[in-house]
């Protein structure tokens, strides 16, 4: 019951920051790129504000998978690295703590540009 | 010399004659496509758990096979049909950061591996990363300063 | 109004031959069965979608040589533009065929554009002929202008597709019953301050409005002296738009009387929002159709009016609007 409780609020956490985006989609008729941008930093905003660590509790993937969750994984990173080591911890923290999906993501970007071409579109 | 007054007149014009895209369809399709990709992610946790990882935790495991997903998708020409339907509910979940650094990258594969491929992979997660990780430091040296004064 | 800017051509330059080529979604549209060629796939073999385009334009010109009773070799002037930075896909055909090459750029206008611009060079006798060519590619124009082909996102209704079309035709002093361009009206650069890269349409309607202002006025004619006016690419918006700039300067144009090559390259089901464009897209459609029509005597005078969003990446990262330009050309049957 836990389990499917928590499905979910992933489900509905993580479809309802997709509508923030997609009203700045249909309404302010940003591109993606400046949309993700955007999540990130109110990503890193949200998290040093305290506001985003309580989702990310009760919502689990619901709010890590979005990329606000990417800002929150930087702004953990880089306080939680203050709190350890200090000063230089804010320089370290936030790239240590996301260091694993960047490096997917430029690995599997890589390769998948060597193995696939793109196609038109029908 | 560059003008930046609009032409109120013609903008009005415009803004009567042209539809505006279906606003309820696009939130419920962003809702529940965003909302699927998340429960994936969810169940992705869940997974990583049962594993007990001591390297990574378990969000960053469930990151990675999310932006494995996210490329492979778009490599076989399957991401861009989802965006079409889904809008932000496939370009927010960190599959759609995925997406725009494999998409980008294959298309510029043609003007070759270094400026072509190498560079353009970064054409959306260069600025992501550049803005995102500038706030993150930001943030830990104010929460430095703030643990010093207090 | 400004200077006048309508020429006049006392020798009437015929149009010789025609030919156009046109990809696999053009070619499942309304006007599939009329294209001399319908691509069986986008990328013909080459290694880039520029080169694509390129041998796209360089078939289409040497299948209208071959219509027209010519070898390449001795087509005079070859005026031809695209939509690639630098008119690759021109250049690189131009290479091929090794004819006397004048590069256009005039966005979506060019087709009209050369085809006003070889009038003069064959009326003036400067050429015994001139071949007057377009062409688009949806792949190039997507990578230059927007996004990459398989990047995931949503597309605003007032977007257009980039047709993968081209379109040559002709052009020599001949005797006998041909359609010939009567006249040509230049065009100016007109910007009402539109910077939505995907509302194309509202970039153009005032210029092309402009342009057939001037038109009416400097020829003495009016909507009711075309038995149809043709716009290259406005689109189901900008076909509207147009219809209210020239009722508010006051000009009579009947709904019926405007054909719009953008509107009407696509069927509703496949999904291309506001109508195609790109510069192939009147190319082809007056290539494929048009000229037909007024051969036929379906429509004897025709009003061909290109439009062009002169839309540059660079200028529009830079936060500069987005100028638009057409061109006319009269077309007479008898």
């Amino acid at each position: 019951m836990e389990t499917v409780w928590m499905f979910v609020k992933a489900f509905v956490v993580g479809g309802l920051i997709c509508c923030v985006g997609q009203a700045l989609l249909m309404h302010t008729g940003l591109t993606s790129a400046r949309i993700l941008v955007l999540f990130v930093v109110a990503g890193v905003v949200l998290t040093a504000l305290g506001v985003y660590k309580p989702l990310v509790d009760f919502a689990g993937a619901g709010a890590t998978v979005p990329l606000t969750g990417f800002g929150y994984s930087l702004a953990m990173g880089a306080m939680e690295a203050v709190h350890k080591y200090g000063f230089f911890g804010a320089f370290t923290g936030g790239i240590q703590n996301t260091a694993a999906g960047v490096a997917a993501a430029i690995l599997f970007g890589l390769l998948n540009a060597l193995i696939f071409k793109p196609r038109a579109k029908p | 010399m560059r003008n930046h007054a609009g032409d109120k007149s013609y903008d009005q014009l415009v803004k009567e004659k042209t539809p505006g895209s279906p606003k309820l369809r696009g939130y419920i399709r962003a809702f529940w496509v965003g909302g699927v990709i998340c429960s994936i992610g969810q169940a992705l946790n869940f997974w990583a758990d049962a594993l007990q990882l001591t390297v990574i935790t378990s969000p960053m495991f469930t990151a990675m096979v999310l932006v494995f997903v996210g490329t492979t998708l778009t490599g076989f020409g399957v991401y861009d049909r989802i965006g079409k339907y889904a809008g932000a509910g496939s370009i927010v979940p960190i599959t759609g950061f995925a997406n725009s650094m494999a998409a980008s990258a294959m298309e510029f594969r043609r003007e070759g591996l270094v400026l072509g491929l190498g560079s353009r992979l970064f054409t959306v997660a260069g600025p992501v990363l550049a803005y995102g990780i500038t706030a993150s430091i930001l943030v830990g040296i104010i929460y430095w300063i703030v643990g010093r004064v207090i | 109004m400004g200077a006048d800017r309508t020429l006049v051509f006392p020798n009437r330059p015929a149009i010789v031959s025609a030919a156009s080529i046109a990809g696999p979604k053009e070619g499942q549209g309304p006007l599939g069965e009329k294209f001399d060629v319908v691509l069986e796939e986008d990328l013909l073999g080459q290694i880039s979608w520029e080169m694509a385009e390129s041998e796209m334009l360089r078939r289409t010109v040497e299948l209208c040589c071959q219509k027209g009773g010519i070898a390449v070799a001795n087509v005079q002037a070859l005026l031809s533009g695209d939509l690639n930075n630098q008119i690759i896909a021109s250049t690189f055909a131009a290479r091929a065929l090794g004819t006397p090459f004048l590069g256009l750029y005039g966005a979506c206008s060019t087709f009209v554009e050369a085809l006003i611009l070889g009038a003069m060079l064959v009326d003036g006798g400067y050429r015994e002929n001139a071949m007057a060519a377009a062409c688009s590619h949806f792949c190039t124009a997507e990578r230059q202008f927007r996004n990459p082909l398989e990047l995931g996102t949503q597309r605003p209704p007032s977007a257009q597709w980039t047709a993968t079309a081209a379109g040559a035709v002709l052009l020599a002093r001949r005797d006998g019953a041909q359609v010939r361009v009567v006249n040509g009206t230049l065009g100016r650069v007109v910007d009402r301050k539109i910077r939505d890269a995907n509302h194309m349409g509202a970039v153009m309607a005032p210029a092309v409005c402009d342009t057939i202002c001037a038109h009416f006025a400097q020829t003495g004619t009016d909507a009711g002296d075309y038995d149809r006016v043709v716009t290259g690419d406005l689109g189901t918006i900008g076909r509207e738009l147009l219809l209210e700039l020239l009722r508010e300067r006051g000009v009579d144009m009947p709904k019926e009387k405007l054909m719009d090559c953008g509107a009407s390259l696509y069927y509703d089901w496949q999904d291309a929002h506001a109508g195609g464009s790109g510069a192939g897209c009147i190319a082809a459609t007056t290539c494929a159709r048009l000229l037909d029509e007024v051969r036929e005597g379906a429509k004897q005078r025709l009003l061909l009016v290109g439009s062009g969003a002169l839309l540059s990446w660079t200028s529009a990262q830079q936060g500069e609007s987005i100028p638009g330009i057409a061109f006319a050309a009269t077309l007479e049957g008898k």
